[in-house]
């Protein structure tokens, strides 16, 4: 290497760090797309799901025409495998919109990054199902047009030739009650597996399938009593209850360690007798297995019913410069008929009994209101800390692992370490 | 990581020109020209490449040394070897680099000698040959992503295979969950990788086999050499740089096993197929632990290094 290539070497680096540097101010002003123009933009992750996209493009446009409308908003939709990460780099970038939607249990770690910033709403939220509401340190960040609600789908007629009885929200099924339903659907002989708890899923679905069990059993994802150690919650004896009886659904082979890629498919098909899943797949349920459909809520292992809560939810980020807009769009579209709109678009439940009322499914007596009662008596927020993304993974983990053999004790012992380790060195995440 | 196979134009651009002789000082300036002009014309992919791989690999191995997260509030401090003396301790570390040394182990030479062979087949001149090179090429024109979403299907307890393996064997043979055992995992996941990647090396050994001269051949027939011996004493020899290539790439291509783990059993079961770069990602973007997967991008670098220079020692020209 000759001196002439060295010094320039050194230039470019040198050039290359100028440019680097001159990123990095861009920093400091936040919000850039949207500064001076009264227009703000909102982001959003279902452009995979066009009848999402298109009810909130028709609030945003009847917002955007109506008299009392603040600014102008602009929808930008993102697919949602990559939307957390354009969320997260452009916040790096400080080029985060001002309305952006968040995955309900993610909304305490945002709000900690103080990418979110409290709301402070004209509409009035305490009427709405609670688990629409995300609050983080007596702070509201974040408020759902919907939720969803777990469940299981059976065939009447199937519980009726195995002789088990239908389980009601007044009277679920107790824990003996469903091996012995488990039993003897089996015995049927129709299925290799009776029960199909969309044990193929990944990511986001593991916990918040599989963690109700746990909470249920008593035991939990962590000590939500200033939310600093995961030690006795799930590594504890009910802990261990809960994972012996997971793994045994699978070694009775009432359920298979690895369903299939589409467990709702594989029910239509009757591949299964006992489908555990979401509110969202109900509908379509229905349409194909019409009046023998049965919705149940989940089972009672000792503390009652429990089923996760918070869906998709809308959120002002902390760079906004006109939050005043940005807050009244939102109070906007909390309105009972836009509600409805999305709710009807979607499939799911709407936040408040006065949008439910304006679908005839979710209205009393309407064959999705199931839905809504669950979520009202059996839903359990996951738990709001900014560590939630991280306990996520590790009891995701946790369940495939004890799922595949794995001793329940090591392996969620190995999860709390992880989580504990994980808190300490966040500073306890405190605000 | 084809970065590291670049050819660097710098360096032959950079040899000292001749010192034009005093006696000749008007040459001096054209000289500078055409100094300047090279320049300009590598700068642009030095740029880039400054800008997009050398610069982040240096920040990322100064994220390695600090508490640096994907989200978060906090300031970044520098917190020394914590990092590493975490990692060192993880079972689940030292778990992903025994499955990436089993991987290579199995696939260098394997996929070495697959390539190998099919090159052989199809350096023949017989109709329809195109045909063939085709067909062996084709998987590896097709997407490592998509590839596996087949394979997945194909792997399952009722998928192709095992229903291949129970009609070949009249029902006798009753196939494994090949995804979800965690004695099965990883050879399963070998073997999809071998048959996706063979196709490349097959090319490099067909260009390689097609630049020895034919006359060679036709010298060890006039003295009776057997086709065996033809490839032991010409082939093999004249093979030489063609090897050291292909050995180098599939090391390194082995050892950062990422999309078929990713896509089929996310590490598991049991931690059977988890790999060094799929912890790195899952540590730096689902756990949003930056400082922590910067660390083990660090350790990965030092180990494809190291790896690199002991063959390349190995392969070296020993004359």
């Amino acid at each position: 290497m000759n001196k002439r290539f060295t010094r320039i070497l050194a230039t470019s680096v040198a050039a290359a760090a100028l440019v680097g540097s001159l990123g990095a101010c861009g920093k400091g002003s936040a919000s850039a797309p949207s500064a001076g123009s009264n227009e703000i933009t909102m982001w959003t992750h279902n452009a995979g799901n066009a009848e999402e996209l298109k009810a909130i493009e028709n609030i945003v446009d009847s917002y955007n025409k109506s008299a009392g409308a603040k600014a102008k908003i602009k929808v930008q939709a993102f697919p949602q495998d990559s939307y957390n990460d354009s969320v997260v780099a452009a916040a790096a970038s400080g080029k985060l919109p001002c309305i952006v939607d968040i995955d309900g249990p993610n909304v305490p770690n945002w709000a900690w990054a103080k990418y979110l910033t409290p709301l402070k709403l004209d509409a009035d939220v305490s009427k709405n199902l609670p688990s629409t509401v995300a609050k983080w340190e007596g702070e509201t960040y974040a408020v759902g047009t919907y939720d969803v609600a777990l469940a299981m789908l059976a065939r009447a007629s199937d519980l009726k030739a195995a002789g088990v009885r239908v389980a009601t929200v007044e009277k679920p099924w107790t824990k003996d009650e469903f091996q012995d339903a488990l039993t003897k659907l089996k015995a049927l002989g129709k299925w290799e597996y009776p029960l199909d708890m969309g044990t193929a899923g990944t990511g986001e679905w593991l916990p918040y399938a599989y963690s109700p069990f746990l909470q249920s059993f008593g035991g939990d994802l962590i000590n939500r009593d200033g939310f600093q150690s995961a030690d006795g919650a799930l590594n504890g004896d009910k802990a261990i209850e809960w994972a012996q009886w997971f793994r045994g659904l699978a070694d009775q082979g009432f359920m298979a360690k690895k369903s299939g890629k589409d467990s709702t498919q594989d029910f239509l098909n009757n591949k299964s007798g006992i489908l555990y899943t979401g509110s969202w797949a109900a509908d379509k349920a229905r349409a194909a297995v019409g009046e023998d459909l049965v919705v149940m809520p989940s089972v009672d292992l000792g503390n009652g019913p429990k089923i996760g809560g918070a869906s998709w939810q809308w959120g002002v980020t902390s760079g906004c410069d006109n939050s005043a807009a940005a807050m009244d769009y939102l109070s906007y579209s909390l309105k009972p008929e836009n509600l409805a709109a999305v709710a009807k678009a979607t499939g799911t439940i709407p936040a408040t009994d006065e949008a439910a009322a304006l679908i005839p499914a979710y209205a009393e007596g309407g064959t999705n209101r199931i839905f809504m009662e669950l979520s009202r008596n059996y839903a359990v927020m996951r738990p709001e800390t900014p560590a939630y993304p991280f306990i996520a993974t590790e009891y995701g983990k946790a369940v495939q692992d004890i799922l595949a053999g794995a001793d329940p004790k090591t392996a969620l012992d190995k999860s709390v370490k992880a989580i504990d380790a994980n808190i300490k060195s966040n500073g306890g995440y405190k605000n | 990581m084809t970065t590291t196979q670049l050819p660097s134009p710098g360096r032959r651009l950079a040899e000292p020109a001749p010192a034009a002789p005093p006696s000749k000082p008007r040459h001096r300036p054209r000289h500078l020209r055409e100094q300047i002009s090279g320049w300009g014309m590598i700068a642009p992919a030095a740029v880039l490449l400054l800008a997009f791989v050398f610069l982040p690999a240096i920040l990322g191995f100064g994220l390695a040394f600090t508490n640096a997260r994907l989200v978060s509030p906090r300031p970044v401090e520098f917190v020394g070897m914590d990092n590493f003396a975490r990692l060192f301790a993880d079972p689940t570390f030292w778990r992903s680099l025994l499955n990436v040394s089993y991987f290579a182990v199995v696939v260098v030479p394997v996929q070495s000698g697959i390539a190998l062979a099919l090159a052989l087949l199809i350096n023949k001149k017989f109709r329809g040959v195109n045909f063939f090179r085709t067909i062996y090429f084709l998987p590896v024109v097709t997407s490592m992503v998509v590839v596996s979403l087949l394979w997945l299907f194909m792997y399952r307890k009722d998928g192709l295979i095992n229903e291949m393996l129970s009609a070949a064997s009249f029902g006798l043979i009753n196939g494994p969950d090949w995804l979800n055992d965690p004695a099965t995992a990883m050879p399963a996941i070998i073997a999809l990788s071998i048959w996706q990647a063979a196709g490349f090396h097959m090319i490099i050994w067909l260009a390689g086999l097609q630049s020895i001269s034919g006359e060679l051949y036709e010298a060890a027939q006039l003295d009776g050499a057997s086709r065996w011996h033809q490839f032991r004493y010409v082939t093999w020899p004249g093979l030489k740089h063609t090897r050291t290539l292909v050995l180098v790439t599939i090391t390194i291509q082995a050892l950062g096993l990422f999309d078929q783990v990713s896509v089929m059993t996310q590490g598991g079961p049991l931690d059977s197929t988890t790999t060094i770069i799929y912890e790195a990602v899952r540590s730096g973007f689902k756990q949003q632990e930056t400082s922590y997967a910067s660390a083990i991008s660090l350790v990965f670098f030092v180990l494809v290094l190291l790896i690199s220079a002991v063959q390349r020692y190995l392969t070296r020209e020993k004359d």
